[in-house]
């Protein structure tokens, strides 16, 4: 079993980083305290990646942000895959790994997207296994992230948050819980995001994600979230985070905007708005 | 070649790559700069949602050579950095023509 | 479900969407499913956009855009690190590109994948020129270099340094030719550098751990009136020069 105290970010406001923001990082980080990478783009031999990052290592906490892994594949984790993320961990010092409930590889072909799981004590047995194994490999507890859902399979036998608190009492895992993702997908599946918030176990919870989604509608006309990290955090996901820092006390907050990335300023607000969120429970 | 003109040879050819080497440094401070992304970055954000891509059924393997514009959700005409379109490759490259000698494959 | 079911419809839009998936209210999946298709779709198509800038902008948005989705689903990403994605696209654009408007693209691809593995290769300092000059003459001959991770070469029947400098609006459009092209990394941002006729032979000897002596006479094996000079220039501009061992400390040499 991993201690989890010993993990661990700030709990404060982070940012997902992009190279075109590396100087006003570097100059002057103001509101943000960490932050996260992707891992897949930082397992290069050399060169301004790497570079960017280790000179943002030295002044700020990173945590290490898999996209890649596979984690809920019917196929064994690739393990050439897993020893570069865990040398790029302990290359970085990074203070927290995490990844997705997802899966991307099929027979060898990487899809680069999270695809959705069943929710079956089938899934939750593969799953496990492969959070062990990513456990053993770094040598530390992982955090795992709850998907954004568009569709729902019929032979789930169990809720989302069920499935997350058996794979937490299972593996030893913490989460890493999206508030956008879980206001993307009570949208789209038609529950709510607050019974969800009310079952998930928020005692695992080591980091918190917002995002932005765009809006769109299904064939019956019925509201469809995209969680695309291209829009500010929408007014409801910062209510829903007051709601869950309100329970949780203070934890590290990471804003994500991966397409249309905004001028370092426009990003800098959404951290501070982050930051006043966390200012608020302290 | 015999062994001293090869030997004349090579260090001729130091002693020019040198001398031209300090006098290139100032025109590489006009290369451009090849920018943050390279390379097609990995993230986990959602893309186009339903509409778009992934849904298009044409047989692009088949006609993607002769197509112009069809079958897609955004206009992407290439454009100049001046906002003028770019010439498709049968007038712009029609007339380009490859050496036929044999190359070394370095 | 198993993923294999899931797997093949994602990348087949003529194929239904599986069964036994529903909108959380019980209606069928449908559309939805249409999500998953084109985040794939989507990002690997934008992951080549990036990768071939110069390929895309000769061969127009539209085009590329097909062959991209063509070469997506006939070559997924065999590896989930995106900055490898697209070195099986010269070889596939050999088997599906017109040669007679279209020859060179193959070649156009091929160096913009050179210069994408040269951004991400090892960092390793170059030598001070200095180091060079300060080599006896007489010793040039014997000596051999140590050229960098980055270094790469493209040999083409076209002008693909200058065609791509004239995609990316850095130079005119060429007239034809052959090119040979060295890539490296001075610094962080990679770098092509035409060389002269024999050029590729020659930087290819010293990257095998030949002397220059031996390097020169490659080179003139493939042109008779090969010059070294340039190649050394393209190799000093180009960072590309990281180690120079003297005739008497070949043995050290990896």
């Amino acid at each position: 079993m991993f201690d989890a105290m010993r993990e661990g970010l700030p709990a404060a406001a982070g940012v997902g980083f992009k190279a075109r923001h590396f100087e006003a990082l570097m100059r002057d980080p103001g509101p943000v305290g960490w932050i996260e990478v992707h891992a897949e783009n930082y397992l290069g031999d050399g060169g301004r990646p790497q570079a960017q990052l280790s000179a943002l290592a030295e002044r700020l906490p990173v945590s290490v942000h898999g996209v890649g892994l596979s984690i809920g594949g019917e196929g064994p984790l690739d393990p050439g895959h897993l020893a570069r993320v865990a040398a790029l961990c302990a290359r970085v010092g990074a203070a927290r790994f995490s990844e997705h409930l997802a899966w991307s590889t099929h027979d060898g072909a990487h899809f680069n997207d999270l695809l959705p799981l069943p929710w079956t004590g089938a899934t939750l047995d593969r799953v496990a296994a492969h959070v062990d194994q990513v456990q053993q490999a770094l040598g530390r507890q992982m955090l795992l992230e709850n998907p954004s859902s568009y569709l729902a399979f019929a032979e789930s036998e169990m809720t989302e948050t069920e499935f997350l608190a058996r794979l937490v009492a299972r593996t030893g895992c913490g989460l890493l819980l999206d508030v956008n993702n879980v206001f993307v997908s009570a949208t789209n599946l038609a529950f709510s995001a607050r019974d969800y918030l009310g079952q998930v176990p928020l005692e695992a919870v080591g980091e918190i994600h917002l995002g932005g989604h765009a809006e769109q509608a299904d064939a019956h006309g019925a509201p469809l979230l995209i969680d695309d990290h291209g829009h500010p955090v929408a007014d409801p996901v910062w209510t829903l985070l007051g709601e869950v820092l309100a329970r949780t006390g203070p934890k590290p907050v990471l804003i994500e905007w991966d397409t249309d990335v905004p001028d370092w300023p426009v990003l800098r607000a959404e951290a501070a708005r982050a930051a006043a969120a966390l200012e608020g429970v302290r | 070649m015999s062994t001293t003109l090869k030997t004349a040879a090579v260090a001729g050819a130091v002693a020019a790559a040198l001398a031209s080497h300090a006098t290139s440094l100032q025109a590489q401070e006009n290369v451009k700069c090849y920018g943050v992304s390279l390379a097609g970055e990995n993230d986990c954000a959602a893309g186009p949602g339903t509409t778009c891509a992934g849904t298009s059924t044409m047989d692009w393997q088949g006609n993607a050579w002769t197509l112009v514009q069809e079958g897609t959700c955004e206009s992407a005409t290439p454009v100049m950095a001046d906002g003028s379109e770019i010439e498709l490759p049968g007038d712009r490259m029609g007339s380009l023509e490859p050496l036929e000698r044999d190359l070394p494959q370095g | 479900m198993r993923q294999e079911s899931f797997r093949a419809a994602l990348l087949d839009p003529a194929r239904p969407a599986p069964a036994g998936l529903h909108d959380g209210a019980g209606r069928p999946a449908g559309r939805r499913f249409d999500i998953y298709r084109n985040n794939v779709a989507a990002s690997l198509v934008a992951a080549l956009e990036t990768g071939f800038p110069a390929l895309r902008a000769l061969i127009g948005g539209e085009r590329f855009r097909g062959l991209a989705l063509s070469f997506l689903r006939a070559h997924p990403p065999r590896d989930p690190r995106l900055a490898l994605y697209g070195a099986e696209l010269p070889g596939f654009l050999e088997g599906v590109a017109p040669r007679a408007r279209f020859g060179w693209a193959p070649d156009l691809a091929r160096l913009e994948m050179a210069l994408r593995e040269a951004y991400h290769a090892a960092d390793a300092d170059p030598v001070a020129p200095e180091a060079l000059a300060a080599i006896a003459p007489e010793a040039l001959e014997g000596t051999r270099l140590k050229l960098a991770p980055a270094v790469r070469r493209v040999v083409s029947r076209w002008p693909v340094a200058a065609l791509r400098a004239h995609a990316l609006e850095e130079g005119p459009r060429p007239e034809g030719g052959a090119q040979e092209v060295l890539v490296s990394r001075p610094g962080f941002d990679p770098l092509a550098q035409a060389l002269p006729p024999g050029g590729a032979a020659a930087v290819a000897a010293l990257a095998d751990g030949a002397t220059l002596g031996e390097a020169h006479a490659a080179g003139a094996r493939a042109r008779v009136d090969f010059d070294l000079g340039p190649v050394l220039a393209a190799l000093l501009t180009g960072g590309a020069i990281t180690g120079l061992m003297p005739q008497d400390c070949k043995e050290t040499l990896p």
